[in-house]
Order: structure tokens, then C-alpha cells, then sequence
């Protein structure tokens, strides 16, 4: 539940990575939150009623945009150097799939001979062309897909593309020759016609790829000049971390900590997104775990399940966890503090969890204004709740919540949004 | 007891000649390997009882290590150790069949303790990976018991989880929710079971959101 992104509304996409012919199945599946085979079969029945089916396919094959994965720049690199493995389609879809088309076009034949399905003389050449404007357009998809990948296109390239024109030509031969009864002038007219449609379906994708491609290009050029900047800065701040790690080597508190801080710094932008501690709640956690990790040498391990966004409700909570964390680092002597924060939609809890040396709370409670007032007070006062527990010896761990509005700001999980 | 089998398997030399410092004794470090090839070629040959599995790895890193060796060597079992962050790929490799993961900054006896964990056939979870798990499983809390078993966390496996997200060890799950160790140990089993076989389109669109699968 991030805050809102530039598009609000949902579009529907040909995972690049999952397809198996042009992806659009998958692709719906994910988009209406049904299972994959429900689709598949969908596009088969409707194919027995004149081929509904292949063209809902092909034209929407045609108006969903392929999705490439948009990694973090440390995916990203370890997918190119071969250091993960890219998702596959499990043997067992494969096989479903086959088994499901197979079936599709036994009845699809059935129907034909009972005669009640697509006029003969055209059904052949139908599935003719309708093969050969696939392999074709996966092709396409292929060569948009390797440059992603920034492989170069190999031979295969050009045998795929002149079989599957090669079939389409077959289809539309055969249409031709089919006509042959008409008259001449009617006969040029249709091959023509044909050709014109051939050839619009052969090309049209390539044009609509290469405008596609060039905002693709643009976009790329932004980002790689992007990543240089960064790639600069981290460096920089690496080698400065390194000169500090030598200067403070006798010092084993500040090497861990300097250590620490640039290990999530490098991970924060290896694997993470770059948030701002102002729009959310865990961002803030974030901060907060950062800084106090920096002043009191010990490490805040922050896990988060949901997000909320900063309304001053839940600002007063991260700024009430900030203060359970410090007074942990500061007081419990530890050399860890475990956070754990949690959305719902409903409520936001946080934890702060220390294994420490605890304190007795009722000696306590009334003199310690620092827990009072900056911490159970503080959340009290915005609707929410504050327990301490703690035992000598034992650790303490400050849970803390408070309802969050269910405002504009704060998409609904089934807005498709990742948390 | 005998002494468990091990096998470190990650591209780093450093890393594994420091692993292999820290546990060879209380367990036998059998083989190492460095890249996907030599590690399927090597587990194959030694059978270890355990192998430590880097996340990243020349020629498609943990997970391919993982499809090659699973169904031949089921008894063979897999322990995730890595520094990679990226929630896509720890769930994937879980997926995969991996029964744990923990991140490389774990120290000598816990590593210890992870192994005879995984050894023992139970699951390890981290913090983090506690955190992973319910934030794909997240939206499905009440109604436990409907028919798709598979597909949700019962709420007590969910309090589980998060009482192993805010830092509680197994022990201290244990005590906090009055069971006992083992009863937390085959809830933790249970989660991964069902992070493993569960096919629900949530987690599903949550896994390929994160582009995973």
C-alpha cells in the first residue's frame, strides 16, 4: 500500500517473462485476479463459435502492452550476469496447455465436420494464417524482449519471421486460388486485398514496436544516466566509509556501526525503492532506525508487513516508535532492536522489541517521563494504544497502534498496488 | 548422533573459507562449490544432509541449484544464506524448496542451530522472511478452516509469524503463546508447506507484482 503512483488505474499487461504464446492469458488472469486456466478455456470455448476466441486473442494480443520487469538496479544486474535464475513457465502449464488446445481443436473439428462451424473452404486457410501471424508476432515480442535484455537477435531471427510470412502468404495463396471461379478483375481485386492485409499484419506491429521503442529509448537514457549519478555517489561514499573503517580500526562499536550504515545504504538502493522518510510509515520507521543506528551503535532491524501513509495520527506514531527505539539502544544494552510494524488498513502497530535488561514498570511508570510523555501519551492522545511490557532482566517490548483514517490518500489493497 | 554433512555453496571464496571456519567441528563441511554446475555436480556426489545456498550465483543462481537437485535428492535439504534483500528472490528460492533463509551477517552458533533445524526436517525463519511471508499471505485473516487449506495462514500460524517478525526466537514464541517448541516448530512447517504448494492467485499476483515466479 504505497501512496498512490503516476497511474491510478489498473492496466492490464502481457507479463514478458510468463507467456507462453503471446502472454495475453496470463496476462488477463492477472489482470482479473482468476486463475489462468479459467482464461485459457475461456478463449478455447469461445473459439468453437466461429473462431471468436482466436480473434478476441489476437486482438488483444495486438492492444496489450508487453511488460518487461522493472528491477531494482541490483536484480537487474544479477539477472543480466546470470546470477538468478529468470522465471520460467512450470513444465506442468506447458502440458496443461497443450492438452487443453489439443481438446480445443478436437472439438473445434468436430463442429467443422458436422458442418455447422466455419465455411470448409476457408477454414483451412484461417488456421493457416492465424498460425503464421503468430509466430510472427512472437517473434516481434521476442526481438522487443532480447533488447531489454541486451542480447543481440541471432539467425533464428529471420527463419521465423520468413516461416511464419511464409504461412500467412500459404493462407492467403490459398484464399486466392479459392476465388478462382470469380471473375478476373475480381480475382486481382482479392489478392490485393489480401496482400494489403498480409502485409498490414506482418508490418503494423513492427511500426507500432518502433514508436514504442523509441519512448522505450528515451526512458532508458534517463534511467542509465540516472544510475550513473548514483553509481558515482555510492562509490564515493564507500571509499569515504573505508577511509573512516581504516582511521577508526582500533574502535570495533564505530567500525560496526560505519560498516552498518553502508551496507544498508548500498542495500537501500540495490534492492529497495528510494522512499523519503515523509511518505510513509515504514519509510519513517526507516529513518528513524537509521538514525538511531548512526547516534547508539546499535543495529534496528526494521521488518514491515503493510504500509500507511504519514497522516499526523500515524506521524505521532512513527515519532512514539522513534522514542521506543531510543530508549532501547540507549538503555537496555543490547547490540540488536527488532521493529516490527504492521498495516491493516485499519490499524498500524508497531513493535519495538528489545532482549535487554528490562526494567520494573510499576517502580517506575510515574517518574519516567520520557516513556510517559513522549511515548503512551503521545499515541493516547491520537486514538491510539500504548503497552509496555518489560520485566527485569527480561527485555522489553513497546507495542504501539493506532487506527488509521481510511481516506482518499490510502489506496485500497485491491487497488493492485504492492505493499 | 552422527555428525551432519554440510555443503557451502556460494561464489565467494572468502565467504565460504569463512563459514567453513565457523561450523567445520561441530558439523563436517563435505563439499564447497561456486557455481551452479560444480554445486550440482558436487552435492550429487557427497550427498550432504545439508547445503548452504547462496541466493545469487553464476549460471542462475540458488533456485537453479535447487530445480536440478530436488526431486533426485529429496533428502538432500536446502538452507538459504544470503545478502540479497530482494523479497522476489527469497520467497522464490522458499518456493523452490529451500527450508530456510537467514542473511550472512547470522553468527557461528546460530548458523549452527539453522542447520540442525533444517537437518531435523523443521523450517527456519528470520525475521525478515517472517515479514515476506505475511505480507504475501496478508488479506486472508479470519475464516481459517474453508476449504482451500492451502491458501491461508490459520490465525494461529499467522500469530506465529509475527511474533518471529518482531524478533521472538522459537523459544520465546513458545512461551508467549503457552505451547511448546514443537508445537511452534511444525507451525513454522506448516507455513512453508503452504508457501511452497499454494497456488492462490493472490499469492500469486503478489509474487509476480514482485515479479517472481
Amino acid at each position: 500500500m504505497t501512496p498512490p503512483t503516476a497511474t491510478p488505474y489498473r492496466r492490464a499487461y502481457r507479463p514478458a517473462e510468463r507467456r507462453l504464446v503471446g502472454g495475453v492469458a496470463t496476462g488477463l488472469a492477472d489482470h482479473l485476479g482468476v486463475p489462468v486456466l479459467y482464461v485459457r478455456l475461456a478463449f478455447i470455448v469461445a473459439t468453437w463459435f466461429q473462431g471468436v476466441g482466436v480473434i478476441a486473442y489476437l486482438l488483444l494480443w495486438r492492444f496489450l502492452p508487453l511488460q518487461r520487469p522493472d528491477l531494482s538496479p541490483g536484480l537487474e544486474s544479477a539477472t543480466r550476469r546470470g546470477l538468478r535464475s529468470g522465471s520460467r513457465t512450470g513444465p506442468t502449464e506447458i502440458a496443461q496447455t497443450i492438452a487443453l488446445g489439443a481438446v480445443g481443436i478436437g472439438v473445434l473439428l468436430l463442429i467443422q465436420s458436422t458442418g455447422r462451424g466455419i465455411n470448409d473452404g476457408l477454414f483451412g486457410p484461417l488456421l493457416v494464417g492465424v498460425v503464421g501471424v503468430a509466430v510472427v508476432w512472437r517473434q516481434l515480442d521476442d526481438v522487443a524482449w532480447s533488447r531489454w535484455m541486451r542480447e543481440t537477435r541471432g539467425w533464428a531471427f529471420a527463419s521465423r519471421v520468413a516461416a511464419g510470412g511464409g504461412l500467412v502468404a500459404v493462407a492467403a495463396l490459398y484464399f486466392i486460388t479459392k476465388e478462382g471461379g470469380w471473375g478476373a478483375a475480381l480475382n486481382l481485386a482479392s489478392a490485393l486485398v489480401v496482400a494489403v492485409l498480409g502485409l498490414g499484419l506482418i508490418l503494423g506491429p513492427w511500426i507500432t514496436r518502433l514508436m514504442g521503442d523509441l519512448s522505450e529509448e528515451r526512458r532508458e537514457r534517463v534511467r542509465s544516466q540516472e544510475r550513473a549519478d548514483v553509481a558515482a555517489h555510492l562509490h564515493d561514499s564507500v571509499l569515504q566509509t573505508l577511509a573512516l573503517l581504516q582511521k577508526n580500526a582500533g574502535d570495533s562499536a564505530t567500525v560496526a556501526t560505519l560498516a552498518r550504515r553502508q551496507e544498508r545504504e548500498l542495500r537501500s538502493w540495490l534492492y529497495g525503492n528510494d522512499e523519503q522518510p515523509g511518505d510513509s510509515l515504514v519509510a519513517a520507521l526507516r529513518a528513524s532506525a537509521a538514525d538511531v543506528e548512526d547516534t547508539h551503535h546499535v543495529p534496528v532491524e526494521v521488518i514491515a508487513v503493510g504500509d500507511a501513509s504519514l497522516d499526523p495520527d500515524v506521524a505521532a506514531l512513527a515519532r512514539a516508535a522513534r522514542e521506543a527505539m531510543i530508549n532501547a539502544a540507549k538503555h537496555a544494552g543490547v547490540d540488536r532492536v527488532d521493529v516490527y510494524a504492521e498495516t491493516d488498513g485499519q490499524t498500524a502497530h508497531v513493535f519495538v522489541r528489545d532482549r535487554g535488561v528490562g526494567f520494573d514498570l510499576a517502580a517506575i511508570a510515574d517518574d519516567r517521563m520520557g516513556v510517559r510523555g513522549s511515548i503512551v501519551d503521545r499515541v493516547e492522545r491520537h486514538g491510539g494504544t500504548a503497552t509496555i511490557r518489560s520485566e527485569p532482566g527480561g527485555g522489553t517490548e513497546v507495542a504501539l497502534s493506532v487506527p488509521v483514517r481510511a481516506p482518499e490518500a490510502v489506496p485500497t489493497p485491491t487497488e493492485g498496488v504492492t505493499p | 548422533m552422527t555428525t551432519l554433512r554440510v555443503a557451502i555453496v556460494d561464489d565467494h571464496a572468502m565467504f565460504r573459507t569463512g563459514v567453513r571456519a565457523e561450523i567445520d567441528g561441530p558439523v563436517d563441511v563435505v563439499a564447497e562449490a561456486e557455481d551452479v554446475d560444480s554445486a550440482v555436480a558436487v552435492i550429487a556426489e557427497t550427498r550432504p544432509d545439508v547445503v548452504l545456498l547462496d541466493v545469487h550465483m553464476p549460471g542462475g543462481g540458488g533456485l537453479e541449484v535447487i530445480r536440478r537437485l530436488h526431486l533426485r535428492h529429496p533428502e538432500t535439504k536446502f538452507l538459504a544464506l544470503s545478502v540479497s534483500d530482494a523479497a522476489e528472490d527469497v520467497i522464490g528460492i522458499i518456493r523452490a524448496g529451500a527450508r530456510g533463509y537467514v542473511t550472512k551477517n547470522i553468527s557461528g552458533p546460530e548458523l549452527l542451530a539453522a542447520i540442525d533445524r533444517v537437518a531435523a526436517g523443521d523450517a527456519v525463519f528470520s525475521p525478515r522472511l517472517a515479514g515476506f511471508v505475511l505480507d504475501a499471505f496478508a488479506g486472508t485473516i479470519e475464516i481459517a478452516q474453508v476449504d482451500e487449506d492451502l491458501d491461508r495462514l490459520t490465525e494461529r500460524e499467522r500469530e506465529v509469524m509475527r511474533l518471529i517478525a518482531r524478533g521472538y526466537a522459537y523459544k520465546e514464541v513458545a512461551k508467549e503463546l503457552f505451547i511448546s517448541i514443537k508445537t511452534v516448530e511444525t507451525h513454522v512447517s506448516s507455513v512453508l508447506r503452504k508457501l511452497q504448494l499454494s497456488s492462490r492467485h493472490e499469492l500469486t499476483r503478489w509474487a509476480n507484482d514482485r515479479r517472481l515466479i
